[in-house]
């Protein structure tokens, strides 16, 4: 199976764009070889600028060149994107509403051995609530590439979540993203599941783990973890007599937080939040760490399994 | 149309003074020291430098500006209120519900409102990224900003100072209105910042340092500095925090509250305008 990190579709991408969208400019904080805005400074130098190791400075930076009419994508790991550089982005790009596109790589656990220091678990929850923003966690490389055409497509800031290691591609080139839409990606009946991001792949294994143990669960893709879709979160809801979510993400504020504030609101039903369960992570290889923290396709069978028990 | 004389530089400067004592002392809340340090300096750049129409405020040629020191907001609402992008009116809403007199700016350029800001240290990058824009469009307007020496405390000031920098922002002017002053007391007992012209200087930019409330010393930095090539530069103004009203000047007390009725009346006899 063909696996592509989520990170080198974007850079790949971008670099398209580049020639469509001649106002797009490229900045980094000294990471573009590993967010992969390094194909763009290749092709377009003149609109790449590295800021050095100075993410706020950055955001601001981001700010005034959209502030004379530049679609800017900003890019750095998310632990300081969403982190390090978090208030200057709301102050200087959110509250005046400017294009900016942070996409931000190396978010969630699996990041791996550089530890919890450098895995950013609480990103989705600070770039959600900032008034205006739109936040996507695209679980493959396709929907990369269809998030960011459907990005440049949409004035205003936006946060989109990328991943360090490689995934399988789920999706075909003929896939339709839609701002505010999430798709069924596994049908079933008993359970549903929802998922964003690097966890879809291992969320549909487990799905097929649980056939076997017969649990039949439907699977649904929410790439847009802002604007939610609603709708479709509810029509899950009252089809089914269990709702799980996954990410790799602090389970506070975060990815299955955003769908509970929803159904309480809407219709009140039992959702089990997996994740990480407001702890931090720490060195080990990708895989290893999943397993450890009962994110692995097992790992979320047995949680699963443990949550319809309860 | 012909650039104003020193002389009537100076008499806006004393207009815009009381401007802003009656917007503050309306809003019965806001900054008094900080506006009143920096008039000087933004009527320069107002009156005299900055190319402007206040009738086209969305002209892509225009030179920007960026109030980084946010919290001196009735300054810049002062300016644009004279040079006729915001109605005089409403001075009277400044702080209030539903008013675009944010209590720190909020764009709209339709106003001459260049950048949202409040925080501090955060305009330096913005004017550099404006900045970068017109290198990247081949156009041939600067971007001002003016900074503070409590905004220098912050670190990201001189991320953005080192960026203007690295890519050689010749089109960017930082002002520095240095009086001394922030809202726990002065400077060099709250945390010191000096020297800022060795600083800046160190960090790659021409500096030049001006008697903030001189006019004539002003303005003749505003034209040289379009002399200098390959690198930013910055004006530091020495200046006194509530200038041109003795009872305010050089005051941490004043930096962040208004006047009462009684001060409004010593103030205005002062400057010579009507306590309205």
């Amino acid at each position: 199976m063909l696996e592509i990190a989520t990170r080198e579709a974007y850079g790949k991408k971008l670099a398209d764009l580049g020639e469509k969208y001649s106002n797009i400019v490229v900045l980094d904080a000294d990471l573009s070889c590993s967010t992969k805005t390094e194909v763009f400074a290749k092709k377009f130098p003149h609109r790449f600028f590295n800021m050095g190791v100075s993410e706020q400075d950055m955001m601001g930076t981001a700010a005034g060149l959209a502030s004379c009419g530049k679609m800017v994508f900003a890019s750095t790991f998310a632990i300081f994107a969403a982190g390090r550089a978090w208030e200057p982005f709301r102050q200087s790009v959110a509250y005046p509403h400017f294009n900016v596109k942070v996409c931000a790589s190396h978010a969630g656990l699996t990041v791996g051995e550089d530890g919890a220091s450098h895995q950013m678990i609480e990103d989705i929850a600070l770039m959600r609530v900032i008034p205006g923003m739109k936040v996507f966690v695209p679980s493959d490389g396709i929907e990369t590439e269809k998030v960011l055409e459907a990005i440049v497509e949409e004035p205003g800031p936006c946060y989109v979540r990328l991943c360090r290691a490689k995934s399988p591609i789920l999706f075909d080139s003929g896939y339709q993203f839609k701002i505010g839409k999430g798709n069924v990606i596994r049908e079933g009946k008993t359970i549903c599941i929802f998922t964003a991001g690097f966890m879809t792949h291992l969320v549909l294994a487990a799905a097929e783990k649980l056939t076997s143990l017969g649990i039949n669960s439907t699977v649904v893709n929410l790439c847009s973890v802002k604007p939610l879709d609603g709708d479709l979160v509810v029509e899950m809801a009252k089809k089914h007599e269990c709702l799980f979510s996954v990410e790799e993400h602090n389970i506070m504020a975060g990815f299955g937080s955003a769908i509970a504030e929803l159904l309480c609101e809407r219709y009140p039903a039992k959702l089990h939040r997996l994740g990480l369960n407001d702890e931090f992570g720490q060195s080990g290889s990708y895989q290893e760490l999943l397993y450890h923290y009962h994110l692995s396709s097992d790992g979320i069978v047995d949680s699963i399994k443990k949550g319809l028990l309860l | 149309m012909s650039k104003p004389s020193i002389a009537q530089l100076e008499d806006i400067a004393r207009d815009l003074r009381i401007l802003i004592l009656k917007m503050v002392h309306h809003a019965k809340c806001g900054h008094t020291g900080g506006p009143l340090s920096c008039i000087d300096m933004l009527t320069a750049l107002y009156f005299y430098k900055l190319r402007h129409d206040s009738k086209n405020p969305l002209w892509a040629d225009r030179d920007r500006f960026v109030l980084s020191a946010g919290h001196t907001a009735p300054a810049l609402y002062a300016c644009l209120i004279k040079a006729g992008y915001i109605p005089e009116e409403e001075m009277w809403r400044l702080r209030r519900l539903g008013s675009f007199l944010q209590g720190h700016p909020k764009r709209k350029l339709e106003w001459g409102i260049e950048m949202s800001t409040g925080s501090l240290g955060q305009g330096m990058s913005v004017a550099n990224g404006m900045a970068l824009a017109a290198r990247i469009d081949q156009k041939q307007y600067r971007v001002y900003s003016l900074e503070s020496d409590g905004g220098a405390q912050e670190g990201m000031m001189w991320e953005g100072a080192m960026s203007a920098a690295h890519y050689q922002l010749d089109n960017r002017v930082a002002l520095l209105d240095y009086n001394g002053i922030q809202i726990d007391g002065f400077v060099k007992d709250v945390k010191e910042v000096a020297p800022l012209d060795k600083k800046f200087e160190s960090f790659g930019w021409h500096v030049f340092n001006v008697d903030g409330h001189n006019m004539k010393e002003i303005v003749e930095a505003l034209d040289e500095v379009e002399k200098i090539k390959g690198k930013p530069s910055v004006i530091i103004g020495r200046t006194i925090m509530g200038k041109g009203v003795g009872i305010f000047e050089n005051k941490p007390k004043y930096h962040g509250i208004a006047p009462t009725d009684q001060e409004m009346d010593v103030a205005m006899g002062e400057l010579g305008g009507k306590n309205a």
